[in-house]
């Protein structure tokens, strides 16, 4: 069964960084796991706790953050902020035991869309690891 | 305004154990200001329960809403029709409001969310600090506008202990003494002369809970 399983995975992009190099995947024709969404935001700084706990509620294997690079972020601190949420929600995801590695952050730049590629790919198979989300 | 902060979720989860189907009602007043108890705090918690009760195997359903003020009957009261369809209700508001729900709906069990921690200010972002304990005879008058109560860790009405050093209080981890800031505040105002003037000692019943919890009767609001 683990071997059938394709982790899902929802990614927030922040739209000057990650949005972008996401775009650049297809450029580069790298190929990401069809069971990636996107989920496009104008600043990570806008991802709340709720959107990414409940992305895991409803069914994500897993979740990332696509932001700038610390001090690079266009709003001076979205990038600073979706960090600090992570941190407080891994504090929730240990308490009621689930697995921290399922919310992971990725800081880049618009033309990192290797690392975008090598990212998710890399979280996919450490998903595929950690098996199904024990909530779903 | 109350400032509060979330109880951990297993706590909350040990309480809401014989649970099947609640109410998790949080308040949009103070504990909102606080990100503790409002509407997307109702959220977040409502999915963290969810999920830590499907991963043990024993669903739980949960009921979502947010009072105005949770503290007065009459928003309370919006609550019925929800607070009939479930086992208990966990609330986020203050411990006022947990009451003011558990007087209410008194045949349910109501379980607090939050711990209700001190009456105080927003100090910086995601910060907040103790300003004032209620204490029924307000002296911020006499005191500059910082209040000894509240701020002295002695609770100190006239003047500053022998701790007080370079503006800091002995207690250590960088609080500043109250009794120094209550001196640089009057000097600024120039109204040092305050400084003399003898706060009496705290009277019984209206000051202090000894003769039980303190109310307020207004007779030309009452009905
Ligand atoms: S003196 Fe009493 S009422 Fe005034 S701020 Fe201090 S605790 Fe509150
Ligand atoms: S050092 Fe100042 S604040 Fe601390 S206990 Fe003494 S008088 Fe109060």
């Amino acid at each position: 069964m683990v071997e059938s399983f394709s982790p899902r995975i929802v990614a927030f992009c922040c739209d000057k960084s990650g949005y972008v190099a996401a775009d650049m995947v297809g450029k580069l024709r790298l190929s990401l796991p069809e069971s990636l969404d996107i989920v496009r935001v104008p600043c990570a700084g806008r991802i709340d706790a709720l959107h990414l706990l409940q992305a895991l509620e409803k069914g994500a294997d897993g979740v990332l953050i696509f932001a700038c690079h610390e001090e690079n972020c266009q709003s001076l601190t979205g990038n600073i902020r979706a960090k600090a949420r992570m941190g407080y929600l891994h504090g929730i995801m240990e308490r009621i035991g689930l697995e921290k590695e399922r919310l992971d952050l990725c800081n880049l730049a618009t033309n990192n869309g290797a690392k975008f590629a090598e990212t998710v790919l890399q979280k996919f198979d450490e998903l595929k690891k950690l098996g199904p989300s024990p909530v779903e | 305004m109350i400032k509060a902060e979330q109880k951990p979720v297993d706590e909350i989860l040990d309480f809401l154990k014989p649970h099947r189907k609640i109410l998790l009602a949080g308040c949009n007043a103070c504990v909102a200001v606080c990100h503790a108890g409002g509407e997307k705090e109702v959220g977040i918690l409502s999915s963290a329960l969810k999920m830590a009760r499907k991963k043990a195997g024993q669903k739980i359903e949960i009921l979502e809403d947010c009072s105005t003020r949770q503290c007065e009957p009459e928003f309370v009261q919006e609550l019925k029709e929800k607070a009939e369809e479930v086992e208990a209700v966990l609330s986020i508001a203050c411990g006022v409001g947990v009451q003011t729900v558990a007087r209410m709906f008194s045949d349910i069990p109501v379980y607090p969310g939050l711990n209700t921690t001190f009456m105080g200010e927003t100090d910086e972002l995601g910060v907040w600090i103790e300003r004032c304990q209620a204490c029924g005879n307000c002296v911020l008058h006499v005191t500059g506008g910082v209040c000894p109560v509240a701020r002295c860790a002695k609770q100190l009405l006239n003047g500053p202990c022998g701790g007080s050093q370079d503006g800091e209080c002995e207690i250590g981890n960088d609080v500043p003494c109250a009794w120094q800031q209550i001196y640089d505040r009057l000097k600024t105002i120039g109204q040092l002369h305050r400084m003399e003037e003898i706060i009496p000692v705290k009277k019984w019943g209206r000051e202090s809970r000894d003769k039980g919890p303190r109310t307020i009767s207004r007779e030309d609001l009452k009905l």
